[in-house]
């Protein structure tokens, strides 16, 4: 029944924060060509295939009709998952894990560029009679949870700063960090206010991008020619969808999610067990309200240790090392993709200048974004 | 290494009709509440919730299942939305079986729901915006317009009679006035098929299935599970989902190809040779009549261009050899989109236990086939269900 399932294959474009020359499907093409490629695979060889959008961001309506060409994966078992990267990844793990299927692909994109009006589409995913009529930005959600948070957690937009100085900066080690920048605290905080304590630098800016995966059942996996990187455990949970009944202080989702997921990993102090973290950072708190969630420290303290640096590259406890959203910027629901890739990358030990030393566990969480209060968390180990 | 068993357990629905006094989420709420209540189950027993629904546009709500999460039980549980178009409503419970079959969960309640009534002045404009942007949509077609393509083509192909497509609509209008559910059950003859309005050459108005609002949920079990809760449980015997080209003008449409791949999965799956001899029950997606006689050609229940004879000699009557849609199907209850493919799982969890009332299917059928279809005419999604 416990049937391992491993990752043998990603390729990701590289983001950007505008792509105009190629559409969505170039861009994926492109990624699973990649993948396949760093697999050993043909689409022949590939049972089914799992896809993530939805249809407003793609401003197309049952999206999932254009999803198959480009993985060749027409006349295949092919599905969509509305939900971020690692909900796609987690679909896919469960379907070979019922061992009916081998080989599965997971596809996740985002073509944000496209988007012109991107505070406008989000304002659909507000309740439509009791929040929408009321005409706020989506994000203004954001800046009430991050003030409760820091009300409740005793840290403080200094803390928040700290991440995106730190993100921002780990990114100018990553080919693919598009929005890697040398920044200040200062310059954090003196950037415009946008939804009070939230400033503009605090926000991950958009991109582009796609990322492909290609997993496979154990027996499988020892036949291709990549190194499997094993799936320990995953874990997905929706919050409440109604805004009025959050606790705002806490990201149960998160919470819930990682329980699941270090439960099955049999991981018991994360902080300890697992070598190197990817988690939601689109919006500079979040960073620090996920750690807490995760249990990587104690309650009000992920603040002082970012500050601290002891979240910084060549610490016991990396933390988006990859730059994250912030440094990546947000792929919308390929957010969570492109984290799993880093620490497939980093459990490889392929990632470079900013690799991290015997890595052998890590960790990649996503959040669906406001006004939602969805995550996903899966482990990986090598 | 043998699949984990996974059963249905439990089973309820909402009246398909128009409900713009109910919110999608009370919708959702109703369907899971009387499939939890007939299962004897609690939410606190559920380990896992799959959400199925159509395009976001018909509610103009983005992110449409965190919104829908409310009402269908997901409230913090895993909870995942998966979309085939209008073959997610069969989609939704193959989903639901594999978060069982995985072992990552003992049950898994899977809620699928549509409200189209919001979408004004009708939701074919919602369906303007599923071409492709760049070679289609500019030139505003629908769907009555591709449907009456591929039936011209399913036509002319096989020289098939356009009375015999409009047999399918008597059959199951007239098999719908046995559900309590049903949106449009009507005793109807031939020639008022045929008398009624022309939509798009050859489509008639009385071959369409009404717009809906509607939900529907079933429960998913584990054996062990299934069998302390239930005394007599519904297999899931067998599942299989296949997609095609985007690009359907490339195509002959004259034959579901894809549908016949799915099948050929479930019946892979279910140790099934002979269709037409080990299945008992048929509901295939029948949005349109001429679509249910294409589907029961690509489940391979008959050759191509057969089935509008096995219709004309009475064998998909209820009382038929091969009961088809003995539901109502979607002409009869209503489509609902994702809604309209889960009643037909929920019909097959009736028909097999003989609870099915009214509709219930002559002798002690053993095993049934669900399947539903959608996307640009390029999806199949089939669960082949047995006791």
């Amino acid at each position: 029944m416990t049937r391992r399932v491993a990752i043998v294959g990603v390729g990701l474009t590289s983001p950007r924060p505008v792509t105009p020359e190629v559409s969505y499907r170039e861009m994926i093409y492109d990624a699973a060509v990649r993948a396949y490629d760093d697999a050993g695979v043909a689409p022949k060889d590939i049972d089914a295939f799992t896809c993530c959008s939805e249809d407003l961001t793609e401003g197309t309506s049952i999206f999932d009709e254009y999803t198959p060409d480009q993985l060749g994966a027409a006349q295949k078992p092919v599905h969509t998952i509305c939900g971020d990267g690692i909900h796609g990844i987690l679909a896919a793990w469960m379907q070979v894990k019922t061992g009916l299927l081998d080989v599965v692909v997971v596809e996740a994109h985002s073509k944000a560029s496209n988007l012109l009006t991107k505070d406008h589409v989000l304002h659909y995913a507000m309740d439509p009679i009791y929040n929408r009529p009321l005409g706020y930005s989506p994000q203004a959600i954001a800046g009430m949870e991050m003030r409760r948070w820091l009300h409740e957690s005793g840290n403080t937009v200094e803390d928040c700063a700290a991440v995106v100085v730190k993100n921002r900066a780990n990114a100018l080690q990553n080919p693919g960090g598009a929005h890697a920048a040398q920044l200040t605290v200062e310059d954090v905080l003196r950037s415009e206010k946008t939804f009070d304590p939230l400033t503009h630098l605090q926000a991950a800016g958009f991109s582009d991008g796609a990322c492909v995966f290609v997993l496979a059942s154990e027996e499988r996996a020892a036949r291709m020619k990549g190194r499997p990187i094993w799936i320990a455990g995953g874990g997905w949970c929706n919050d409440t969808p109604w805004i009025e009944n959050r606790e705002w202080g806490r990201a149960i989702y998160a919470e819930k999610s990682a329980a699941m997921a270090y439960k099955q990993a049999g991981v018991r102090s994360p902080a300890k067990e697992i070598d190197l973290f990817e988690i939601d950072d689109s919006y500079a708190f979040k960073e620090l309200q996920h750690m807490e969630a995760l249990d990587l420290c104690r309650k009000g303290e992920s603040g002082r240790m970012t500050r601290l640096g002891e979240t910084a590259a060549g610490s016991d406890l990396p933390v988006n090392l990859s730059g994250g959203s912030l440094g990546l910027g947000l792929l919308l629901d390929a957010a969570g993709a492109f984290r799993a890739a880093e620490v497939v990358t980093q459990l490889r030990g392929e990632a470079g200048r900013r690799q991290v030393e015997d890595a052998r566990r890590g960790l990649a969480m996503g959040w669906r974004g406001v006004p939602t209060a969805s995550g996903a968390v899966v482990i990986l180990e090598n | 290494m043998g699949l984990r068993r996974v059963a249905v357990i439990g089973a309820g629905m909402t009246k398909f009709m128009r409900r713009a006094q109910d919110t999608a989420q009370e919708l959702s709420f109703q369907a899971t509440k009387m499939c939890l209540d007939q299962a004897g189950v609690k939410i606190d027993q559920v380990d896992s919730v799959v959400h199925g629904t159509a395009p976001d546009a018909f509610d103009g709500v983005h992110m449409k299942g965190e919104h829908l999460s409310g009402g269908s039980g997901g409230h913090q549980k895993p909870y995942m939305r998966g979309y085939v178009g209008g073959g997610t409503g069969v989609f939704a419970p193959i989903q639901g079986w594999y978060h069982i079959a995985s072992g990552l969960f003992d049950t898994c309640l899977v809620v699928c729901e549509e409200k189209m009534s919001s979408c004004q002045p009708h939701p074919q404009g919602a369906f303007l915006t599923i071409f492709d942007h760049t070679t289609e949509r500019p030139l505003g077609p629908n769907l009555l317009w591709i449907f009456a393509l591929e039936m011209n083509r399913y036509m002319s192909t096989y020289g098939i009679d356009i009375k015999d497509i409009a047999r399918v609509s008597v059959k199951n209008k007239k098999n719908a006035m046995g559900h309590p559910c049903a949106q449009l059950g009507e005793n109807l003859t031939v020639e008022d098929v045929l008398a009624s309005e022309v939509m798009a050459w050859p489509v008639h108005r009385l071959m369409v299935s009404p717009t809906s609002d509607g939900a529907c949920a079933v429960l998913l079990a584990a054996e062990d599970v299934a069998r302390r809760l239930c005394d007599k449980p519904v297999w899931i015997e067998g599942v299989g989902w296949n997609l095609d080209t985007s690009y359907w003008t490339n195509r002959d449409l004259a034959y579901p190809r894809y549908v016949e791949n799915a099948a050929k999965m479930a019946y892979r799956m279910a140790g099934i040779k002979e269709p037409r001899k080990e299945i008992n029950i048929v509901e295939p997606y029948d949005p349109f009549a001429y679509k249910e006689l294409h589907h029961l050609e690509g489940l391979q229940f008959c050759k191509r261009g057969e089935a509008p004879r096995m219709t004309a000699d009475g064998v998909t009557a209820r009382d038929g050899d091969l009961p088809v849609c003995p539901s109502g199907g979607l002409l009869g209850v209503g489509n609902p989109i994702a809604a309209a493919g889960a009643m037909k799982i929920a019909e097959l969890f009736w028909q097999l236990r003989g609870e099915a009332g009214a509709r219930q299917v002559p002798g002690t059928p053993r095993r049934g086939l669900a399947q539903a279809w959608g996307d640009l005419m390029q999806v199949g999604t089939v669960v082949v269900m047995g006791v």
